[in-house]
């Protein structure tokens, strides 16, 4: 499925902004997403699969903060750095 | 071995609030040029260079973006994430769910173990490598310690940006030794590599806490063990200047010989690498409401040569006036020249340097970010 990352991540992407990942759930996606972008999965999720503070997960424009939240091949899944500060 | 690598020249590295700044100085410290930033917009704690190894660290998190930890064995021509940076075990429910915030300090190990790297963290964390950063494990010992939140008191003690565990020295003279220091917690040692751990904070005031005699909940700012020579400690605290007294386990005020209307509250202090006995600190504005800025606008570094017994104002080539300076705890540093460079960065960005052991002070830089840490060492 589309996975479209933000600018903060895209280091890991070699600079592409929209990917593709598999996965049952959105756990498993990004689990996907860091076995294709090693370190990625830890920049947005904390060691005890917390969102971190200032990432947001939409699926299909609907926010998502459980990581089983279940998904389909056609989902779009949109990934947001919010403001952070200055 | 310092001779001939300072031959070749001066590293400093700045880690600034938006990314790593690398200052090269040639042989004689004369010439200077700026390198970076590398990770731009990035915050970098901390950047430390492995004195044996040469490798370099970099603990470097984002606004948006969780910690990680960047590693170059090749002088920063590449980098590498760490494969699993520093993170806490995952909660069983028991009500240990920490998730580390930022990497706040990183340590060499000793010297018989050169893949061995410590980090600290915010909250409170302390990790180890075995493989030259390469991947990162809690130190249980300490991190699920049964009387850590006892320690660590709750948000309202820990510093605005957070908790810290700083300050991590491995002893020179004994590779299962360590100290570390936290803010606030108190210092705290290891006798056998981080398994068990033991407050050591007798002797050192804690204003702000209802017992003065209390064994933890201090505020170490910053704490140094001699690289040479051996049971050398001394400490930059919240509540003033001290050295350990290690025969009796107990810390000695030499911050009370500084000139009262100095006063001795600061964040970093420095130790000479060869002389047990000088020291440097940069004492900052510890009344009312804790400005901690240059006292007055004059900034000055002190430099002690007996062991703390007495310290001399250290402002030539420094602002006279109206500079408000800040200098935090890992933003001073000393190289192993023969007449060893002191260099220390602000919050204001400005980078300061000094050839002779302190006695005047030169401008390296101006217009940086904010700085969080400086370390220098030789090429």
């Amino acid at each position: 499925m589309r996975v479209k990352l933000p600018t903060p991540l895209v280091d890991y992407t070699h600079g592409v902004r929209e990917v593709e990942a598999v996965g049952e759930t959105l756990d498993g996606l990004l689990h996907d997403l860091d076995r294709q972008y090693p370190g990625i999965r830890f920049r947005m999720i904390d060691e005890q699969d917390t969102v971190r503070a200032h990432i947001k997960l939409f699926v299909n424009g609907e926010l998502e903060r459980s990581l089983i939240t279940p998904l389909n091949a056609r989902d779009t899944i949109i990934v947001v750095a919010a403001l952070s500060g200055g | 071995m310092a001779t001939t690598a300072a031959s070749k020249g001066t590293v400093v590295l700045v880690g600034t609030r938006k990314g790593l700044f690398v200052l090269l100085g040639d042989a004689r410290r004369q010439k200077w040029r700026a390198e970076g930033p590398h990770f731009l917009g990035q915050i970098v704690h901390h950047a430390v260079r492995h004195p044996t190894t040469g490798t370099i660290l970099v603990a470097a998190r984002a606004g948006h973006l969780g910690p990680t930890i960047f590693r170059s064995t090749d002088f920063g021509k590449n980098w590498k994430e760490a494969s699993s940076p520093p993170a806490f075990p995952k909660s069983t429910g028991d009500g240990y769910g920490w998730s580390v915030n930022h990497v706040f300090w990183l340590a060499p190990g000793h010297a018989s173990e050169p893949g061995v790297w410590y980090a600290g963290t915010s909250p409170h964390g302390l990790f180890r490598s075995n493989d030259d950063g390469v991947t990162w494990q809690s130190v249980d010992g300490f991190n699920l310690h049964p009387d850590r939140a006892k320690w660590l008191g709750g948000s309202q003690e820990a510093p605005p940006d957070g908790a810290t565990l700083h300050s991590i020295n491995v002893d020179p003279f004994d590779k299962n030794h360590i100290y570390v220091g936290m803010s606030s917690g108190g210092v705290f040692e290891s006798r056998d590599a981080g398994i068990t751990w033991t407050p050591l904070n007798r002797g050192c005031v804690a204003e702000f806490l209802p017992d003065p005699d209390a064994a933890y909940g201090h505020d170490p700012h910053c704490v140094r063990v001699h690289p040479a020579a051996k049971n050398v400690v001394y400490q930059q605290n919240h509540c003033g200047i001290y050295r350990l007294e290690r025969n009796e386990n107990r810390w000695t005020r030499i911050g009370d010989n500084m000139p009262k209307e100095i006063g001795d509250i600061g964040f970093p202090v420095v130790l000479h690498p060869r002389d047990a006995k000088t020291l440097w600190v940069f004492p900052m504005d510890g009344t009312s409401v804790w400005p901690r800025i240059s006292v007055e606008g004059k900034p000055a570094v002190y430099r002690s040569r007996d062991a703390g017994g007495s310290w001399q104002r250290l402002d030539k080539g420094l602002p006279a006036a109206q500079a408000w300076f800040t200098v935090k705890r890992q933003a001073m540093s000393a190289d192993q020249h023969k007449s060893v460079g002191i260099y220390f960065g602000t919050t204001g960005g400005e980078m300061w340097a000094s050839f002779d052991e302190g006695d005047s002070w030169h401008c390296l830089m101006l217009h940086l970010p904010h700085i969080y840490s400086v370390e220098a060492s030789s090429r």
